[in-house]
């Protein structure tokens, strides 16, 4: 065992620092949740693709630098210690494109990744259903063959960013009456402008309106748009699920980030009696460090050739509590600052304390609730005997 | 495979926890707790010929080391099969006489230390009392800027973990004063948060497999007690905190070995992670183990009991947050 970089991770480091040093705006853009702050987005996305900093771990060909797994985790924490925005392609980037250079065509990847590195195409993902959450496999909208492709119907909710994205990506059940659920399933690609859509943004928490439920009647898609074998879906979901909870959806650098900013907080703002603060900044500090170390342990173990199982829900639980405990705790040293908002003019870092905070409060929601996470630690990594459902 | 244990590293663990196994250390915890010390002086030797304590000895005196990595590993199965004694003192006491600049004692005890034929208490500048003085050959104390190598020590007194003989230490010749002192004292405290973390892990993980089984077995209402949801979060619950904790142990370790000086936050940062999933799993087996996990009967009771003393040792909670953010 050793933490050393190696030569390669650190040029690669030096080279991130400097592009953005060079770039990174000097004011955050306005929130991607809103209209206005989705445009600005993609212009930035556009700029990290016209110098192949948008997915590093891809493929030369498609956009990207061939970076290894470590690479990734470094560029990650550069680019969140640099204060650059968030990531408007995220679930495309790191949900979608797993899974075509997984299951996908050739004709897929030389189609969507493209565009998709650029920001030109931005996708959401389109899995849950109002009556099916922590239940994915029972969901109902369905996928009915038609000539050269299919037709979709149904509702689709919670989906990120939906409201300004071009395109999603879903599960739609294909052969009605299997004996178990998660067969049947067909997984989709189908564009958001399409005759039959209707996407209705539905306000978060923060009231802010890019999240949407999307609507579908009789929607067409084209074979050349269905991922994997027809029928198949749920393997090809679940093979990328997986790699979303275990390392790529949180890179360990955004938490490490906040973990230093937390700790100039403290510095700078705490009294420093105050014991049971300091403890929890100490605590968040401890998390993210730790965090860091463990991430770069799966990644180590990814780069050996191992997989992930159900590890990535140890990961999942993890990050998702710390993020809450780091905002939490930030907010609590603000005082009565910490409240305010992004467009607040005194609101401190330009409210992204408190946008973080609500944010954060999502973590053990999506991406698979931490109860069921629990339930597969139990079960699968401890051995444990199922419970009832 | 550069952020995980070497495949060395891990045999070594499992020759170790093997050996410890094979060993029967509950009945020696349960003899060193009644001040018999023959049993635990027997395993002592044991583990010495392993090269456990040899590696917190420098080549020069007849060590292997130190090696702060492969010491953490090998602590680690300390912790996990609750061995009783100075362990983390003997380490500590190596650590701290290296860098002493005194050669007398340095001659005198690091080769014995390496060897296994010497058991070293070292009390840390402010510590009130000595862990297990009464089974050790040599109880160093530092008291700010001077060491005295003790004479005697007070009667044993009760405490939590009656395998963890606490007494004060009495009387003592002055061995050395000056600065180095306090840097010794300094990377000495260090190396001994470390172990205490590593044993603290093993002790964890050593609860959370004996709860897993009992809760496998256990059936009431005719099912496993292990089915039940509020049973399997809180075993989540331990195994996520166990798992976070060993990395931090690891690159504790790490740092130790490439920079002494700067080590002191990491170190601490694992300390407050480890001390505090083990202290967890303490509470989930006792638990969870229902009124059987109360009793002292089982051998479950010796690892419980150790908990909360190996979280406070070498560093309360308190006192590591506040020197992880000290920087
Ligand atoms: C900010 C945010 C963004 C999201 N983005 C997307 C997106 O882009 N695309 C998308 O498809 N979806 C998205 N989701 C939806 C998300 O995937 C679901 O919310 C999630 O799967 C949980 O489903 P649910 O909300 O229906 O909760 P439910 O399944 O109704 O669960 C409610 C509660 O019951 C608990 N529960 C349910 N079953 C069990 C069980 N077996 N054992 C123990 N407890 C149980 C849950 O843990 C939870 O606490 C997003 C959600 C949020 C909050």
């Amino acid at each position: 065992m050793d933490l050393d970089f190696t030569a390669a991770e650190d040029a690669f480091r030096t080279a991130a620092r400097a592009w953005l040093t060079e770039n990174v705006p000097a004011t955050p853009l306005p929130s991607l949740e809103t209209r206005e702050g989705f445009a600005a987005h993609r212009d930035w996305e556009r700029r990290l693709a016209a110098d192949r900093w948008s997915v590093v771990s891809w493929p030369e060909a498609y956009g990207g630098r061939g970076a290894s797994l470590l690479q990734w985790l470094v560029f990650e924490e550069e680019y969140y210690a640099a204060g650059a925005p968030g990531r408007v392609g995220q679930n495309g980037i790191s949900l979608l494109a797993p899974t075509l250079f997984e299951h996908g065509t050739e004709e897929q990847r030389a189609r969507v990744l493209g565009p998709m590195a650029t920001g030109e195409v931005v996708w959401a993902q389109a899995w849950s259903e109002p009556e099916s959450g922590s239940d994915l496999a029972s969901l109902r909208s369905t996928a009915v063959r038609t000539d050269g492709g299919w037709l979709l119907s149904g509702q689709k909710t919670w989906s990120s960013r939906a409201a300004f994205a071009d395109r999603a990506f879903g599960l739609f059940r294909s052969e009605p009456g299997t004996d178990k659920p998660h067969h049947g399933l067909t997984y989709l690609m189908f564009p958001l402008d399409a005759p039959g859509v209707t996407v209705r943004p539905i306000g978060r928490l923060d009231g802010k309106p890019a999240f949407a439920e999307l609507f579908l009647d009789e929607v067409f898609v084209p074979d050349a748009d269905v991922i994997g074998e027809p029928g198949r879906g749920w393997w090809v979901a679940m093979s990328t699920a997986g790699n979303e909870r275990g390392l790529t959806l949180r890179s360990p650098g955004r938490f490490t980030a906040a973990a230093d900013r937390l700790t100039a907080l403290w510095h700078a703002a705490a009294d420093p009696g105050d014991t049971a603060l300091r403890d929890r900044v100490a605590d968040a500090v401890i998390g993210a460090r730790a965090y860091r170390l463990f991430a770069y342990a799966n990644a180590s173990r990814l780069a050996a050739g191992g997989t992930l199982g159900a590890e990535s829900s140890l990961n999942k639980v993890f990050w998702s509590e710390l993020d809450i405990a780091l905002h939490e705790t930030a907010l609590d040293l603000l005082g009565p600052y910490g409240t305010l908002a992004d467009g607040a003019d005194e609101a401190p870092a330009h409210g992204s304390w408190a946008d973080g905070y609500v944010f954060s409060l999502a973590g053990p929601i999506y991406a698979g609730t931490n109860e069921i996470q629990r339930n597969i630690i139990a079960e699968r990594l401890l051995g444990l005997p199922k419970g009832r459902r | 495979m550069r952020f995980l244990l070497t495949d060395e590293q891990r045999e070594f663990a499992r020759t170790l926890d093997g050996m410890l196994g094979a060993f029967g250390t509950p009945a020696v915890v349960r003899a060193w707790a009644a001040g018999e010390h023959k049993p635990g002086r027997d395993l002592w030797a044991r583990l010495a010929e392993t090269g456990v304590f040899a590696l917190a000895v420098p080549e020069a005196y007849g060590g292997l080391g130190p090696l702060p990595l492969e010491l953490a590993v090998a602590y680690t199965e300390l912790g996990r099969h609750a061995v009783p004694g100075p362990l983390v003192e003997t380490a500590a006491a190596a650590a701290f006489l290296d860098r002493l600049g005194e050669t007398g004692a340095a001659d005198a005890w690091l080769p014995r230390i390496a060897s296994g034929d010497a058991i070293v208490g070292l009390c840390a500048d402010g510590a009130p009392f000595a862990l297990d003085a009464d089974a050790a050959d040599a109880v160093f104390v530092v008291r700010g800027d001077t060491v005295c190598r003790t004479e005697a020590h007070g009667p044993v007194q009760p405490s939590l973990d009656p395998a963890r003989r606490l007494s004060r230490p009495l009387g003592g010749t002055v061995l050395t004063r000056g600065p180095a002192v306090t840097a010794a004292a300094t990377y000495a405290t260090d190396t001994a948060r470390l172990l205490t973390a590593a044993q603290a892990l093993g002790l964890g993980r050593a609860l959370l497999d004996e709860t897993v089984g009992h809760v496998k077995r256990r059936t009431q209402f005719a099912v496993p007690i292990g089915s039940f949801q509020a049973v399997q979060h809180r075993l989540a619950d331990t195994l996520l905190a166990l798992e976070f904790a060993q990395p931090l142990v690891h690159a504790a370790a790490l740092a130790l070995a490439r920079d002494a000086a700067g080590a002191g936050p990491d170190i601490a940062a694992a300390k407050v992670a480890a001390g505090e999933a083990c202290h967890t799993a303490a509470r989930t087996a006792l638990q969870l183990h229902g009124a059987l996990g109360y009793t002292d009967e089982p051998d479950l009771s010796l690892r419980i009991r150790k908990a909360r003393p190996l979280r406070d040792a070498w560093g309360t909670p308190s006192e590591c947050r506040a020197r992880v953010l000290a920087g």
